[in-house]
């Protein structure tokens, strides 16, 4: 059988969701956020909730995830999506509500903003994308970056006398009573990437559920930030980020 | 023991050449191409046809979405 003769609509068994639409994305080659885009457009379309989703994008890379989902968005100001999605939430509680947040969005200048509405138990859904930088701005050392990580503003990489420790947000997150659903994935191999859409379908479930805040943390690379090929990246994930961000569940009710 | 063929179509103007799929794939059957698409990049292309189980890891890891994954049972 030829190559001609297999491809045939009848034999599909993978194509790119609906959801996203055809707008090429901006990101850089073989970064994290394309495919964590690709699992909230597959989960919206299985869960057939199109119409009925509202997504609060960050400031950061992830600013224009606006332009590839097919679905309402919000943007909010740097940090402020997870009270944004409380006014969302709460005006419109039959719409499924997420919000999709890099490091420097969630752990940085939106720290108050996420221990509140996580704190509060708001029926919302965090993703949060961990690459430990500010990928954005240009590698600039970020709340999660790693002890002894490079970054443009820790050339000698971070120290912990001088630049503090990591913060591990997300064991944070798990310690309050209105999470509901505390998780740290990654979508570096074919295994991880189902295990992520499988937290975060879980995620968007409990928001429609109204059983509280539910965080998924994936750990994510940046390869442009971090000077590397996204082979590399993965790799150097594995040696250094997972030891320091265990992958897991670290709750779940 | 049933085989089973597949095929990929890679869109190659969307492909930014990220090396993942070609990583991913268990059959060595993606490698990236020697000519460019317009933005310059060297897209994935298959190289080994036959050896495709249409498994979609390619396709699974691909962050732009831009591979398409057929199979069938022979």
């Amino acid at each position: 059988m030829t190559v001609n003769e297999i491809i045939n609509p009848a034999n599909l068994v993978y194509e790119k969701p609906k959801v996203m639409n055809d707008t090429p994305m901006h990101y850089c080659p073989g970064c994290s956020h394309g495919v964590v885009h690709k699992l909230i457009a597959e989960i919206i379309e299985e869960m057939d909730f199109q119409e009925k989703t509202i997504g609060i994008a960050p400031v950061g890379c992830a600013v224009f995830a606006y332009k590839y989902l097919d679905i309402d968005w919000q943007q909010a100001a740097h940090g402020r999506a997870p009270a944004l999605a409380t006014a969302v939430k709460r005006l419109l509680p039959d719409r499924l509500v997420f919000t999709y947040q890099g490091d420097g969005d969630l752990a940085a200048i939106g720290t108050a903003e996420t221990i509140h509405a996580a704190n509060r138990g708001e029926n919302i859904a965090i993703i949060f994308i961990n690459n430990g930088i500010y990928g954005m701005t240009g590698g600039q050392m970020a709340p999660t970056t790693l002890v002894g990580m490079k970054s443009s503003t820790s050339p000698n990489g971070r120290t912990v006398p001088l630049n503090g420790n990591p913060l591990d947000i997300t064991k944070l997150l798990a310690q309050l009573d209105g999470t509901c659903y505390v998780t740290r994935q990654s979508v570096h191999t074919v295994g991880s990437v189902r295990k992520t859409k499988k937290a975060i379908r879980k995620a968007f479930e409990n928001s429609m559920m109204n059983k509280g805040t539910s965080v998924v943390e994936v750990v994510s690379t940046c390869n442009s930030g971090w000077k590397l090929t996204p082979e590399a990246s993965n790799d150097w994930m594995v040696e250094n980020m997972f030891p320091a961000y265990p992958l897991g569940d670290l709750k779940d009710l | 023991m049933a085989k089973v063929k597949g095929a990929v179509v890679v869109n190659i103007e969307r492909c930014k050449g990220c090396n993942l799929c070609v990583v991913a794939c268990p059959s060595q059957v993606l490698e990236l191409s020697i000519e460019a698409n317009s933005k310059g990049y060297n897209f994935s292309t298959m190289v080994v046809p036959d050896s495709c189980v249409g498994c979609a890891a390619c396709a699974l890891v691909c962050p732009d979405a831009c591979i398409t994954v057929y199979k069938v049972r022979l």
